[in-house]
């Protein structure tokens, strides 16, 4: 495999990710994932600041960098500037550049995200929509979300939603030529194959 | 106003807005989209344009990490396009995470040119389109902030407990993507963020300044679109919970339809979970879009704001601000047919 950290450090936005970390560790103090997991991005930004090939390879092997929430916390408290959230959408990306997230329990569930949410984007044009949110897969929306979907014909209307309705409004249905655009965005930008790649995983 | 808090202010457009659905709000509170337009344009005389062209902006696709950031780029592109085409220049996002990703493009290309001349191109070879940039970016709740007194002297209620005469306490949570990535972009920056506070008190409310004000509503993107992470996304909503419980709020208000949804829905769970809710009588906290808050007190149909699609019920909420609502309309549909009531969670009353 080639240099991790030229890979790293030729994304976009890495200037903006990553000045110079001093390890103050403010950003683990703030953040929602170190809480809840053994998870710390003061770690993570100082791995990538030294950039030993060895430990990156066994960074983007890790779960580690699946386990950030990307709530942005860190990049208001951070007083350098730096972005660790952003660090890991990096991460994340050359990970599944060079496979390696193949080797994480929480990275193989890419496939799991493309299949829903990427779908949702390339089939009906939008990320989320009732239809997708199944009720035996969301047992968290509670008996109101059943009700709702068993009934939408009857209150989407009447909360002025165009449920699968043509023309403007909530929840239309997103025409012909409006989804051959937003596919062909996919196809040149290269946000196809990648999908096809991590799908068939 | 104080020198020291000039920088704490934005401009927001007031007139002729592009207006972008959200995937989120239209899937789980389309009523609050309907209201948002019915305020601007018929309570406000605003200039709105809603296109039906518009699709989503892969915003939670982008931070699941599953849409790489040149297609969002493009995509965030032939939105604008559609704004340039209809000669609009204020581009008013529904959602907080469009909100930022709208916002860190526009960065991204400041900061770039050459990326965003590749932008161009990706667009015109996909889509043979061409766009301008927005003059302004405004979250729709910096709209509701920046028109907050011209709606209040137009509200029929206050945030004012009828019963006792005192404010009601409300816990306002702002989405973490509204300032927390570029603060200057949020009215009060990140860390004293007023958007919603500002709507609370000039309608007579009173703001709960709790703990874990700030925290995360736990959303976490892959962290709650993969059932098995899930617990991660409860566990930061109800460390927000326990800390605002003390306070005893009236309820919450949110400015991003994701927090909305989880602090609805995760109090169900954690009452069927655990036996717990966060208010003395069992009904849990109702948790309103600031559409909804500034809807109910206009005098709105709550049924027609959606209500009653919440987890948590307000019913009670609307007892105290004294709010007119006829019970025996919740459940009828669009045809006039009353509807089976929707199942009675084990732990939560409603």
């Amino acid at each position: 495999m080639g240099n991790l950290v030229d890979l790293i450090k030729t994304d976009i936005r890495y200037g903006d990710a990553l000045k110079a970390c001093m390890n103050c560790g403010i950003c683990t103090a703030i953040c929602p994932a170190a809480e809840f997991f053994d998870y710390d991005p003061r770690r993570i930004c100082d791995t990538v600041q030294r950039g030993d090939e060895e430990t990156l390879e066994q960074l983007l092997r890790s779960d580690t960098i699946w386990e950030c929430g990307q709530c942005l916390s860190c990049k208001t408290r951070c007083p350098r500037g730096n972005v660790p959230g952003m660090v890991i959408s990096i991460l994340r990306k050359v990970s599944q550049d060079v496979g390696y997230y193949r080797d994480s329990r929480l990275g193989r569930q890419q496939a799991e995200l493309m299949n829903g949410i990427g779908k949702n984007i390339l089939e009906i044009g939008y990320c989320v929509h009732p239809d997708r949110v199944l009720p035996s897969k969301h047992p968290e929306q509670g008996p109101i979300w059943e009700w709702y979907r068993n009934n939408i014909c009857e209150i989407a209307p009447k909360l002025g939603a165009n449920y699968h309705g043509e023309g403007a409004g909530a929840l239309r249905s997103i025409n012909r030529e409006t989804m051959d655009e937003l596919r062909s965005i996919f196809e040149v930008t290269g946000a196809s194959s990648f999908q096809k790649e991590i799908t068939e995983d | 106003m104080n020198r020291y808090w000039n920088e704490y202010q934005k401009a927001i457009a007031d007139d002729h807005y592009f207006y972008e659905r959200s995937c989120i709000r239209q899937t789980f509170f389309p009523g609050s989209e309907t209201a948002f337009l019915n305020m601007l344009r018929n309570g406000l005389g605003k200039d709105v344009y809603d296109d039906f062209r518009q699709h989503t902006c892969t915003g939670i696709g982008y931070h699941a990490d599953i849409v790489p950031l040149e297609t969002t780029m493009t995509v965030v592109a032939r939105l604008f396009s559609l704004m340039t085409e209809h000669g609009y220049r204020n581009f008013v996002p529904s959602c907080v995470t469009s909100f930022g990703v709208f916002t860190e493009t526009v960065h991204m290309w400041e900061l770039h040119p050459e990326l965003l001349e590749k932008t161009r191109e990706n667009l015109w070879k996909a889509c043979k389109r061409e766009f301008e940039l927005p003059e302004n970016i405004a979250h729709a709740s910096d709209v509701i902030y920046k028109f907050r007194e011209e709606l209040g002297s137009k509200m029929k209620y206050r945030l004012v407990n009828r019963f006792t005469g005192n404010p009601l306490k409300v816990v306002e949570h702002i989405g973490c993507h509204y300032a927390k990535i570029f603060p200057d972009k949020g009215v009060g920056k990140a860390e004293f963020p007023y958007v919603l506070a500002g709507m609370i008190e000039s309608w007579g409310g009173e703001v709960i300044d709790y703990p874990e004000r700030r925290h995360c509503c736990g959303f976490g993107f892959r962290q709650y679109l993969v059932q098995e992470n899930r617990g991660y996304s409860i566990s930061n909503t109800k460390k927000k919970l326990e800390s605002m419980e003390p306070y005893e709020p009236d309820f919450i208000v949110t400015n991003c339809p994701g927090c909305s949804l989880f602090l609805d829905r995760w109090q169900y769970t954690i009452a069927e979970m655990e036996h717990k809710t966060y208010d003395r009588e069992g009904y849990g906290i109702p948790v309103l879009t600031y559409e909804e808050m500034a809807g109910l007190l206009l005098g709105y149909d709550p049924w027609e704001l959606g209500l009653q699609i919440h987890q948590v019920q307000s019913e009670r909420l609307m007892d105290k601000i004294g709010i007119k609502y006829n019970p025996k309309e919740k459940y009828r549909g669009i045809s006039g047919k009353i509807l089976r009531n929707p199942e009675k969670p084990e732990n939560l009353s409603v």
